[in-house]
């Protein structure tokens, strides 16, 4: 089946798009090691938006992979991950924004580019503002947790080709923050493209 | 310790919300066995300026808190600094309840009717002119989820016992949202109550633990030290 969308996000640009209910969307890390940052809403009702800790703590799992129900602060079923080569996913580490880019790397970095300010732009023409931007999904990157308690951001598992496809549970928005970071391990420190297509349901024409 | 300027118990299961100037030190304390706060910070006078769970772990290296870590905003500002805890680990991996742990009403129950998390914490918001989209991640004092080798989680439920504490020091003007409902993990409904007790905090040193923890822990404090400069 033809995908309805097909398109390259360029390093550090965004995208926000709607997939109707059984319909899908895939990202693909084009070259390796970059990291999508994506939020999804009920687009219905954009208040009913992904919920990073509500989906980890009813999985009772902390990464994300096939199988995983990615859920709504309601805990609606927005979308469930269908294939991934890459194999495993974060959404405990957030997104970079001017703001934490400083806090993390000091005051020079605080006119980087950063993702929050892509979600801002792209969010604006459905209503999407600061009140809405909540912790993301961050495809292909790597931030393991370990039983002691610690946290750390390391060199990406992905590669080349590797994806991720989602399939809508109802009409959803898609919202991507194609990460410009620049400063740590999660783009490879070189942030490269990515593809993003989408389906409409299966029994569709 | 300076007397308390302000000294209240939360009924368990119950929700709250109290604006805290800058420069308090706030102490909860478990009454009893099972305690769990569910926990919401804005920056007052700021619309939309709240507690960032993803950047407070990730630019300190940690997937629970602990003193003396700092609690960072969306902005990038340090809004309170755990000063101390008897536990060296408070949940925010996940979120607050949404259950009411079966039926209950208030015709049947009377006040102790269960209601969710969800439900004291959206009650709160509304007070103070905000709703369902001012939900953020919690911070759920008192309790543990416990990783595993593959980042699953399960629920410690003997992690809390009563006289457990943890006190934070406000770094700006907070306006804090609480619910002392069971820990989402929590299988049982047997909340505790929980005192919370506002001081005078101590002056802060150069010294400071929170200050002296990460250069990233510094930097939130001096982002919330430049607010109204």
């Amino acid at each position: 089946m033809r995908p309805v969308l097909d398109q390259t996000i360029q390093a550090g640009d965004g995208f926000l798009g709607t997939v109707p209910a059984g319909g899908s969307v895939r990202i693909v890390d084009l070259e390796g090691n970059q990291a999508a940052d994506t939020l999804f809403y009920d687009a219905a009702d954009i208040t009913n938006r992904y919920s990073a800790f509500d989906t980890i703590r009813e999985q009772c799992a902390v990464y994300l992979t096939t199988g995983s129900r990615l859920l709504s602060q309601r805990l609606d079923l927005l979308a469930t991950i269908t294939e991934d080569t890459c194999g495993r996913h974060d959404t405990i580490g957030g997104a970079c924004s001017q703001e934490s880019n400083v806090v993390r790397y000091g005051e020079h970095t605080r006119h980087q580019h950063a993702c929050r300010q892509t979600f801002l732009a792209y969010g604006a023409s459905v209503g999407i503002g600061a009140a809405e931007i909540a912790p993301n999904i961050n495809f292909f990157m790597n931030v393991p947790v370990s039983a002691d308690g610690g946290l750390r951001f390391d060199d990406g598992l992905s590669a080349p080709g590797k994806y991720v496809e989602v399939q809508a549970a109802r009409d959803i928005y898609v919202l991507i923050s194609n990460c410009p970071q620049l400063n740590n391990p999660c783009n490879g420190w070189n942030p490269t493209p990515i593809q993003v297509l989408i389906w409409g349901p299966a029994d569709s024409c | 310790m300076n007397t308390a300027l302000l000294t209240h118990t939360v009924p368990g299961g119950a929700a709250w919300s109290l604006q805290v100037a800058k420069g308090r030190s706030i102490t909860f304390s478990a009454e009893a066995d099972r305690a769990n706060v569910s926990l919401l910070i804005f920056a007052a006078g700021h619309r939309t300026d709240r507690l960032n769970v993803p950047d407070t772990l990730k630019a300190q290296h940690s997937a629970r808190i602990k003193p003396p870590m700092v609690l960072m905003s969306d902005r990038g500002l340090g809004l309170a600094s755990v000063t101390g805890s008897s536990l060296p680990w408070h949940d925010a991996l996940c979120g607050h309840g949404l259950s009411s742990y079966g039926d209950s009403s208030y015709g049947t129950d009377r006040n102790g009717w269960r209601r969710s998390a969800r439900t004291g914490l959206v009650s709160e918001l509304t007070k103070h002119g905000r709703g369902e989209a001012d939900l953020h991640p919690t911070v759920n004092l008192f309790s543990k989820a416990a990783l595993d080798d593959a980042a699953g989680l399960s629920f410690v439920p003997d992690h809390a016992q009563a006289g457990d504490w943890v006190t934070l020091r406000s770094e700006l003007d907070l306006l804090l949202v609480m619910s002392m409902a069971p820990h989402p993990l929590d299988s049982v409904w047997e909340p505790a109550d929980v005192r919370v007790e506002l001081r005078y905090a101590d002056p802060v040193a150069a010294d400071d633990p929170s200050r002296t923890f990460r250069e990233e822990s510094a930097r939130a404090l001096d982002q919330a030290g430049f607010v109204f400069a």
